[in-house]
């Protein structure tokens, strides 16, 4: 199907609306035809991932298109930095570094952005509706928006996720298609106890799970018992599309666009029926933590950047007690939330545990730890997952409760015994 | 001995190199090192490999859409592969591609394979890109 571009797409095309328009729409438009789009769409909003500074082509790019004028053409929110821009320096990060990184932050808030600086754009007053076609980037936020709110974007990568935000203009492909979002695998959850469905850290490993089974495929989860809430999908989103390629999944009876299992199948039979054993997230839990023994250096929360919600739940955990001295306690969330937080008194009974807070950014994305820090621990599966590779640190991943108490303890005290066989 | 492959050139170009090859996907962000070209993820089997200048075959790229910047920065660094083959469309190798020439004017090939053959690949040998989707393979 050969691409067809309206008069006004074309007019971007040849240069009518500056440079940048120019660059950003032959960017669209050329990765309309490698996704055999026959036409581009509108979209009613963006999510730009690409302010985080990863290298100088990144910031080149960035600084190329600000330098031209560019200004967005729908409103656009932004994800992560690569830095807390107003903390870095309390922490690890090399001056010469934060310049860039903080070149590239400013870049992309020249062009007419919203600076939430968050990986969670869902949890902020920016979150699309039903239905609502958008561009936006971010692995978990993507997999969110599309399972989670029924919102429809493909997943877009660093710098279509801007090009597609200044033309307000996006390939006619991928998730945005009806057809597309139909699940192709079905994932059974047999056997698998009520207890262990409510333990805190039960939606991340199956996140994991679901990654590992689902590879690029539409997931669709069935036997998940109650009625999971918005955290607990978040944390599955963020965990499945680290683990795979999960732009988008089902969950029978919780998700917008599966109220059953015909729905969710549009009628037709799964490609492939797959049973999730006690055994599968029993491996899969063990999978996540790549240290052995009880040394602990850091309890890092965040990732996705914590809610407000969240953050209540951590402090029902750590009201009135200390984090050992020897454990650093640090939390990510956005600027939003901290703000939420340090209103309503939060922050201070956080600070009281020992705990710092990041904003804008989190381990990932900011080379912010000490060298001392060997070993991690967390709650977050995306944390878990990245941490050996991107940081070279060992990770043990557990819930928020035993977080909270191996802080405390000075040691890794994970209880499993629901996991066991 | 040479064997001949045709695949679909997403964004055709030619390229030279050893082939590499892993039917597990992989994230370049927290996967792929963009100052070595070093694979990172720990838990890949091509986990402290160097994929630089080899022509590098995944199914299709997982998790972070950083995984664009990341390929961009290994190819201005010049420590890209030479080459990306996959089994469908991904859109994160075309985008680096297509910015990589946009910034840089560098070619960096990007192929589909039909299941089959892509199945039937093995790291090891020689592989030749060519411009209309041929691939060359040459065992030594």
């Amino acid at each position: 199907m050969p691409l067809e571009l309206t008069a006004a797409d074309r007019a971007m095309l040849d240069g009518e609306g500056g440079a940048a328009m120019q660059t950003a729409m032959s960017i669209v438009a050329q990765m309309a035809e490698v996704q055999g789009a026959g036409e581009l769409l509108d979209i009613t909003q963006a999510h730009i991932d690409a302010t985080v500074y990863v290298g100088d082509a990144g910031l080149e790019f960035a600084e190329r298109l600000a330098g031209q004028g560019a200004k967005v053409a729908v409103p656009s929110t932004l994800n992560v930095g690569a830095l807390d821009e107003h903390h870095w320096h309390e922490w690890a990060v090399a001056p010469e570094w934060a310049a860039r990184a903080r070149r590239q932050m400013h870049a992309y808030e020249s062009m007419g952005t919203t600076p939430t600086w968050t990986c969670a754009p869902y949890q902020t007053v920016h979150r699309p509706t039903f239905g609502e076609h958008i561009a936006w980037g971010e692995s978990n936020a993507v997999s969110f928006a599309n399972s989670v709110i029924g919102a429809r974007t493909d997943f877009y990568a660093d710098m279509l996720d801007i090009c597609c935000a200044l033309t307000g203009r996006a390939p006619a492909a991928g998730l945005h298609l009806s057809e597309n979002r139909i699940g192709r695998l079905l994932l059974r959850l047999v056997g698998v106890p009520k207890k262990v469905q409510q333990d805190d850290s039960f939606f991340t490993v199956l996140g994991y799970v679901t990654g590992r089974m689902a590879g690029n495929r539409i997931p669709v989860v069935e036997g998940v018992l109650g009625e999971p809430d918005e955290d607990q999908l978040k944390a599955l989103a963020a965990t499945a599309a680290s683990s795979g390629a999960v732009a988008m999944f089902h969950i029978i009876g919780v998700t917008p666009e599966a109220p059953t299992c015909e729905a969710a199948f549009h009628g037709r039979r799964p490609e492939e029926i797959l049973d999730i054993t006690m055994d599968e997230l029993r491996r899969a839990r063990c999978e996540l933590t790549t240290a052995d023994g009880a040394q602990l250096d850091m309890v890092v929360l965040g990732s996705p950047h914590l809610s407000i919600g969240e953050i209540k739940r951590l402090l029902l955990l750590v009201e009135g007690k200390r984090a050992h001295p020897e454990v650093e306690f640090l939390v990510t969330t956005s600027r939003a939330v901290a703000h939420l937080a340090e209103r309503s008194g939060a922050m201070e009974c956080l600070r009281a545990f020992g705990a710092r807070v990041t904003v804008d950014t989190c381990i990932l994305t900011t080379p912010m730890l000490p060298e001392g820090v060997r070993v991690l621990m967390t709650n977050a599966g995306k944390f878990a997952y990245y941490t050996p590779g991107l940081l070279s640190r060992e990770v043990v991943f557990s819930g928020m409760e035993d977080c909270v108490r191996s802080a405390i303890e000075g040691r890794v005290v994970v209880e499993d015994r629901l996991w066991k066989n | 001995m040479e064997e001949l492959i045709h695949a679909r050139p997403v964004i055709p170009g030619e390229a030279e190199g050893m082939l590499m090859v892993s039917s597990e996907p992989l994230s370049f962000w927290g996967g792929y090192d963009q100052q070595t070209g070093e694979i990172i993820d720990r838990r890949h089997p091509l986990s402290g490999r160097i994929a630089a200048g080899h022509v590098l075959a995944l199914p299709f790229t997982r998790g972070s859409s950083t995984t664009t910047a990341v390929l961009l920065e290994a190819v201005r660094v010049g420590v890209a592969p030479a080459a990306l083959l996959s089994t469908g469309v991904d859109t994160c190798f075309a985008l680096a591609s297509i910015v990589a020439k946009e910034l840089y004017a560098r070619s960096l090939p990007v192929l589909v394979l039909r299941r089959q053959d892509f199945d039937a690949l093995a790291s090891g040998p020689s592989a030749a890109i060519m411009r209309d989707g041929k691939i060359i393979l040459s065992k030594s």
